[in-house]
């Protein structure tokens, strides 16, 4: 008893707005004394003057009612009033000009009144503070292990020291390894700020390595003027290790943001580097056969509205089939006219990608189309407080590599992929040797194009999908064919992740514009110094 | 009497030539009477509308040549043009800039008004000296030479050539239109210069500058035309169709090839940003838009469709062109793209040699049957 009269009148003080101190302390005698329930409590506040209104929280809040964490999260809100006829407490949702009025317990509906028969219980920041501190203190109880962790984890963000009496009370009895391991930072938090030098050099100790946030902070003040100079020098190593912890998942972080934007550029140009590389066709419809795939993907999604995970699984063969047959039937219908005219040919497929954008833009229409993430692709890998990896860019990391490797057994295993090589190498001879070039050329820009379809899909889950999703990345895929070196898949594959990392490195110093201007004025130097790209192809030509 | 006798022996079997440099005096003529001596009433009257938008064909037909130089002459299909036409541009409008003086929204005699929306206190000093008219069109014709002659001498030393030079240049402008979209820069960024007031002392909006300015552009583009055509029957330019045609036989026999294509492209450069600075006071605005990738590749299409490599073509496509983007994008602006798309693949598909090759083939054709 004594100890809640002494917590009141702290409270009290504290959030009292207009009641003067003594007033303050004549407050709390009438309070404990009269009301007992629930019901009571919550009727006082219909009555309650401003400074009484927090005293009446703590106690609903010390009750064993089951009700009262809901009642006090619509206090929270906001959402309780009384009636001024009855002087009833009650749950209200403003509808337009008029409340919805239910009994702030029960739930019982009361009907609709006019915004004059009901006043607003006041709540003011302070008080709103305190009643999500009293709505965490409830949760700590809860049968729900991860309940009761963020209940512990905000109370040890927002109050460590005034909670760690209860900390310490549901330490008796959690058996919860992650809750527990929650508490012992939010005890040795409160231990940094105690008096006992030893206490503190303890908590360090314990808190050492840890990468939150609010522990840093509180170890950096220790850091910064700790008057035991022992505990400051050891609060200065814990700290430095930590920060450098932080550093180095943050390079981890930035690498994965390269690899990312990695596997998007090599998904982007690998189609292109069959076109280009192997074939040597300029095509500049190629960022539109990638738009194609994404557009496959957008029209896979409004067919099965309600399969959207499965979704992506009937977009990329589907993706890779539309796609495709645009490509062979651009090449059957035009490139194949201008087979060593690669200047011609770079025309034509320019005029190809204006009419497939225009054609996108009346089909569908100029706005983005929404395509929605499936629910296993949303949301981040929480590797620890400073490293997350986005389970998107994750998996589409992942996909780029399958499909990397399949491209590649394809070309190095199957009679196809022979043939295209034969006839890449020398056309002459490989008709000589009876393989149909004609359908060669013909499969092996469907290919290329189909990969773009493929690359579509992945990147209808990382931007919008628009008439100038291509357009973004045509010459990004040309400036990693072209760095890598033309005819050749592993310098593709090298070009498109060293650009990808240095892109994401040069970022958080020179800005994200600056930084692509950089690695294009890059390229442009290096073509200089190095005509053929990364990896050259050998060869004895000496004009092509 | 030299300076005729240069344009006679400079237009000899330039038929083509002759007629295009008739018409375009005739133009200069015809266009500024008709604007401002005929009362608007009469049926005759050419709209100061009319007047701007044939201006702006002009500075495209001057852009057009400047690529043909390069492109039907040298064999450099540049998707660059763009890029040293809008940084002519963007010289000119730097100078309108410093014009208006203190009669922009802020008021400041020396900042340009988005300066002083950017909490600007002084000029950067690439600004200075662009008060000076004289000053401003050598910037507008030295920064794209510039530029051209660092590209085009690391370039062609290393022998980068035919598609890679063309997307290495098309990347250039695609970083060019980059870094111009930033504020930062100190060119207006997204809004681009605009608001321009007047030119050496002259109204801008008024009806006689306007005509002026249509005559100082065609009869530039009638010098340009000259000049290029007295290039290409040099000795010079007999080179530099050689290499376009055997570069390797060329390096074989001596000559240094990288001097000459460096030379063409600078000089072609050159004209590019002429044009872009003639542009800029007939639109009124210049903006990070026009090194959009796709207008340097639509320069292309205006000489593939004239006919390369033959000067008056690339003037022909580049009218022609235009005129039908100003007619389609008014009536049925969704068709454009199409209509533009389905031009490149016509073009290349059944006009390789452009509507000049296909007439001179067709009045061949007809000759051998007579």
């Amino acid at each position: 008893m004594q100890r809640i009269v002494l917590i009141l009148s702290a409270v009290l003080f504290l959030f009292g707005l207009s009641g003067t101190l003594s007033e303050v302390e004549a407050q709390p005698e009438d309070v404990l004394q009269a009301p007992s329930s629930l019901e009571e409590i919550v009727q006082a506040l219909a009555t309650a003057r401003r400074n009484e209104i927090p005293a009446l929280v703590e106690n609903i809040a010390e009750l064993e009612d089951s009700r009262r964490r809901s009642f006090l999260e619509s206090m929270l809100e906001g959402q309780i009033y009384f009636t001024r006829q009855e002087e009833r407490v009650v749950k209200a949702v403003r509808i337009e000009e008029q409340f919805q009025i239910s009994d702030s317990l029960t739930g019982e509906d009361l009907g609709l009144v006019g915004t004059r028969a009901v006043g607003r219980v006041s709540v003011n920041n302070s008080l709103r503070r305190n009643l999500r501190l009293l709505i965490a203190g409830i949760d700590l109880e809860n049968e729900d292990p991860e309940i009761r962790l963020s209940a512990v984890e905000y109370l040890v963000s927002q109050a460590a020291t005034e909670s760690q009496e209860q900390l310490l009370q549901l330490k008796t009895v959690e058996i919860d390894n992650a809750v527990n391991q929650a508490i012992e930072e939010g005890l040795a938090l409160v231990d940094l700020s105690s008096e006992d030098p030893s206490l503190r050099s303890a908590a360090l100790d314990q808190l050492s390595g840890n990468l939150k946030n609010t522990i840093r902070n509180a170890i950096r003040q220790v850091a910064e003027g700790d008057p035991d100079p022992d505990v400051q020098a050891k609060a200065e190593d814990v700290l430095y290790s930590i920060q450098r912890d932080v550093e180095l998942y943050g390079y981890v972080q930035t690498l994965f943001f390269g690899l990312s934007l990695g596997s998007v550029l090599l998904l982007a140009a690998i189609g292109l580097a069959i076109t280009f590389g192997v074939m040597g066709v300029i095509n500049l419809a190629h960022g539109e056969l990638i738009m194609l795939g994404a557009y496959t993907t957008y029209v896979v999604q409004q067919t099965f509205p309600n399969s959207i995970d499965l979704s992506l699984l009937i977009a990329v063969p589907a993706a890779f089939i539309v796609s495709g047959l645009f490509g062979i039937a651009i090449e059957r219908g035009i490139i194949r006219f201008l087979y060593g005219r690669p200047l011609e040919t770079l025309l034509a497929t320019f005029g190809i990608s204006l009419i497939l954008q225009q054609l996108v833009r009346t089909v569908f229409s100029p706005q983005n189309r929404p395509v929605s993430n499936p629910d296993w692709m949303s949301g981040q890998w929480q590797l620890n407080e400073v490293l997350a990896f986005n389970y998107n860019r994750l998996y589409i990391l992942i996909f780029c590599i399958i499909v990397f490797a399949l491209l590649s057994l394809l070309l190095k295993k199957t009679k196809l992929g022979i043939e295209v090589r034969a006839v890449a190498q020398n056309r002459a001879m490989a008709k000589a040797i009876g393989v149909r070039s004609n359908w060669v050329d013909a499969l092996t820009f469907g290919l290329g194009s189909g990969l773009a379809g493929i690359a579509g899909v992945a990147l209808s889950q990382l931007t919008n999908v628009g008439p100038n999703l291509g357009q973004a990345y045509i010459v990004d895929s040309f400036m990693v064919v072209v760095f890598g070196g033309v005819g050749n898949l592993w310098g593709t594959f090298y070009g498109s992740f060293i650009l990808g990392i240095a892109n994401k490195i040069m970022e958080p110093w020179a800005g994200a514009v600056i930084a692509k201007i950089l690695i294009l004025v890059f390229i442009i130097l290096f073509i200089q110094k190095q005509p053929k790209g990364l990896f050259p192809q050998k060869g004895r030509g000496m004009e092509e | 009497m030299r300076s005729k006798s240069f344009i006679i022996e400079t237009l000899q079997g330039d038929t083509g030539g002759r007629i295009l440099i008739a018409i375009l005096l005739c133009g200069c003529v015809v266009f500024p009477v008709f604007n401002l001596l005929v009362p608007q009433s009469s049926a005759f009257h050419i709209s100061t509308y009319l007047v701007t938008l044939f201006g702006k064909y002009l500075c495209f037909a001057l852009l057009a040549l400047a690529l043909d130089l390069a492109w039907g002459y040298c064999g450099i299909l540049s998707l660059g043009h763009g890029a040293f036409f809008a940084l002519g541009g963007y010289g000119m409008g730097m100078y309108l800039m410093r014009q208006i003086g203190d009669r922009g929204v802020y008021g400041d005699p020396l900042l340009p008004d988005f300066m002083v929306f950017l909490n600007w206190t002084e000029l950067p000093w690439y600004w200075y000296g662009f008060n000076n008219f004289g000053f401003a069109m050598v910037m507008a014709m030295f920064v794209p030479g510039l530029l051209a002659f660092v590209f085009g001498w690391l370039a062609f030393r290393s022998r980068v050539t035919g598609v890679y030079l063309s997307i290495i240049l098309q990347a250039l402008t695609y970083a060019l239109m980059l870094a111009f979209f930033r504020n930062e820069m100190g060119f207006g960024g997204n809004n681009g210069l605009t608001d321009f007031k007047d030119i050496i002392g002259f109204n801008l909006q008024t009806d006689e500058t306007r005509a002026v300015l249509f005559v100082v552009t065609g009869l530039i583009l009638i010098l340009v035309y000259l000049f290029c055509r007295h290039i290409v029957k040099s000795k010079f330019g007999r080179v530099v169709v050689s290499i376009r045609d055997a570069e390797s036989r060329m390096r074989f026999i001596g000559y240094k090839v990288e001097n000459y294509k460096t030379s063409i492209f600078v000089l072609s450069a050159l004209i590019a940003g002429i044009a872009g600075a003639l542009y800029v006071p007939f639109v009124g605005i210049i903006n990070p838009g026009e090194f959009e990738p796709l207008n340097s590749i639509e320069i292309v299409i205006w000489v593939a469709i004239g006919g390369r490599s033959t000067l008056y073509g690339a003037v022909l496509g580049a009218i022609l062109v235009n005129y039908a983007k100003t007619r389609f994008t008014a009536v049925m602006p969704e068709v454009w793209l199409f209509a533009l798309g389905g031009l490149f693949i016509f073009v290349t598909l059944f006009l390789p040699k452009g509507l000049v090759g296909f007439f001179s083939d067709l009045k061949e054709k007809m000759e051998k049957k007579a």
